[in-house]
């Protein structure tokens, strides 16, 4: 993974011994982190084969399975916290995930890279997509299906109802607050069922 | 480069103490046939128990002084530098009671009557195996075993070692198994128990006294059963419509290739294995649900586990698919335990538990690596 300074603005969110879900936990560092930090309590979902061997050996739990399969091995509101790290542009049913992170978790945290940012918006202005640090594949070997930016996001979950309660934009692991769906190139937010 | 644990030897113990089992009856004295490989350390932390599924016994890995072609039945996952690393374990292998392969059972002699038990003797659960194996651990002096392991029917046992005896197992590694059996799998069960009960040589389970064997009844039993442990796509690669002589003979006779296949594995079984045994072992399998007492909520059963698990499954087998490992998982989750779950590509059905597979051994000795870390030297 590149960078991973969303890791520190997630744990900022989750008292100690939480109980968290990472869905698409890729080698279970974030849970690792939480573990160590936040003293969590937690389980990775993670399709890849050898993230699941990474996983075991960083003495995370990890249930392998695919997460466009939705989350049926977990009950409603199991964990205090449903995390979707670098992993919501990658999903195909993006919005069904969504509702499932809130049907297992009181609360759900995405971070994912800005497509508004923009160094994107200046690659795709002088005529190509986008290749950086938070986006570091090409158009043809890119498993991101639904790139979007701060403005997308916030208006997809106005439109289905999930409420915002805290949100983060970084770049380069420093917190942005002018024009943040600009300069911002990774976001991280923090969501509820809406009333 | 692993190596395997060389020459080995089948050793046994006797237990006095009579067991009583689920059902009520009563065994009063036993012999449990074992195998044990690596070195158990100073506080006793580092064995492993390893439960067989169906067919197999306490040789998992090494071979014997006089028969070098005789490896154990897991000897590709047991030894030094393996996934469950002989250098690192003390590992246990056992022939579970009512075996035939040196543990009391249906083909011992009874020593009240001098004639083998057959038919009285009595029929065993899972829950009296994991019972007569504490009794063993107890033997070896191992308070907790570091990790129990079993696949399919084996890992019934793994199960039920976090149930039964939650303080004496820290690890649990389930493999193709399942919480308990469906309808269609007890089916195939029943047909294969049918097919040895009505062979005119079973005489009601005491065909010893007339120097017969059912082998028959025992043949079609392991037949059915190895179509059931063999993957669609794994017979279609091996066999597919292959004939023996090219061509169609219009009779009853063994033409295509798959059937020559299933009439010598059902004849090379039907000559070692025990007739009873076999019906013993799928029965175990039949009864076995932790949530018997629970109203049949799972959630509940698990509520007393206090061990780690890991649990593994394969792609292709149908026999205990990867959704019976699932149904596993829910209530070990439910109940907040630490739990991985893998599910290997593999085409060879449920058979693959016991084959060599890069990343199912991966998985195996990852988490392995780990509990090694937790003991002391």
């Amino acid at each position: 993974m590149s960078d991973r300074s969303d890791f520190a603005a997630i744990a900022a969110w989750i008292p100690k011994g939480a109980s968290v879900l990472d869905l698409g936990c890729g080698d279970g560092s974030l849970l690792r982190y939480l573990q160590d930090t936040r003293a969590v309590r937690g389980y990775g979902v993670e399709i890849s084969d050898r993230d699941i061997v990474s996983c075991i050996a960083n003495s995370v739990n990890v249930i392998q399975n695919d997460l466009d399969a939705g989350l049926s091995d977990f009950e409603d509101g199991a964990f205090d916290f449903v995390i979707l790290s670098q992993t919501l542009q990658a999903t195909r049913h993006t919005e069904p995930l969504m509702q499932e992170m809130l049907r297992v978790g009181r609360e759900g945290i995405v971070s994912f890279p800005n497509f508004g940012y923009w160094r994107s918006r200046l690659d795709v202005l002088l005529g190509n997509m986008p290749v950086s640090s938070e986006l570091p594949y090409q158009w043809y070997n890119t498993p991101n299906v639904h790139l979007c930016t701060l403005d997308d996001f916030e208006n997809f979950c106005r439109s289905y109802c999930i409420s915002i309660t805290a949100r983060s934009v970084m770049t380069g692991g420093r917190e942005v607050s002018l024009l943040p769906n600009l300069f911002g190139s990774t976001a991280v937010y923090r969501f509820q069922r809406g009333i | 480069m692993s190596h395997s644990v060389g020459i080995v030897t089948a050793q046994r113990a006797t237990f006095e103490t009579p067991l009583v089992f689920k059902s009520g009856a009563v065994l009063p004295r036993y012999e449990l046939a074992y195998e044990t490989y690596g070195a158990l350390n100073s506080d006793k932390s580092n064995a492993i128990l390893i439960c067989h599924a169906l067919s197999g016994h306490h040789h998992v890995a090494g071979f014997y002084a006089d028969a070098p072609k005789s490896l154990g039945w897991w000897d590709n996952m047991v030894g030094p530098g393996k996934p469950i690393d002989t250098d690192k374990f003390f590992v246990v292998g056992l022939n579970n009671l009512g075996g035939c392969h040196g543990s009391t059972g249906p083909s011992s002699v009874d020593p009240e009557t001098g004639k083998p038990y057959g038919s009285s003797f009595p029929v065993i659960t899972v829950e009296d195996w994991v019972e007569s194996q504490a009794r063993l651990a107890d033997y070896l002096g191992i308070e907790c075993f570091a990790a129990v392991i079993g696949g399919s029917l084996g890992g019934m046992q793994a199960l039920q070692w976090s149930l039964a005896c939650p303080g004496r197992v820290r690890h649990v590694l389930a493999i193709a198994s399942a919480p308990r059996l469906t309808a269609q799998n007890i089916a195939f069960n029943d047909v294969a128990r049918n097919a040895i009960l009505t062979d005119p040589d079973f005489h009601g389970g005491d065909y010893y006294q007339h120097n017969v064997v059912p082998t028959r009844g025992l043949r079609l039993a392991r037949m059915l059963g190895h179509i059931t442990y063999l993957s669609d796509d794994a017979m279609a690669d091996k066999f597919g419509r292959e004939l023996k002589s090219g061509q169609y003979n219009y009779g009853y006779e063994v033409e295509f290739q798959i059937e020559s296949y299933l009439r010598y594995q059902g004849d090379k079984f039907a000559g070692l294995f025990d007739a009873n045994t076999y019906l013993l072992m799928t029965k175990a399998l039949d009864y076995f649900d932790p949530a018997q007492d629970c109203g049949g909520d799972l959630n509940s059963a698990f509520a007393k586990a206090r061990a780690d698990f890991l649990v593994i499954s394969f792609t292709t087998d149908w026999r205990f698919s990867p959704q019976r490992s699932r149904e596993i998982i829910r209530p070990l989750l439910h109940n907040g335990r630490n739990v991985s779950y893998a599910e290997i590509n593999s085409t060879h059905g449920h058979d693959s538990f016991l084959m060599e597979h890069p990343h199912y051994f991966d998985v195996v000795r990852a988490y392995l690596d780990n509990v090694i870390s937790e003991v002391s030297a």
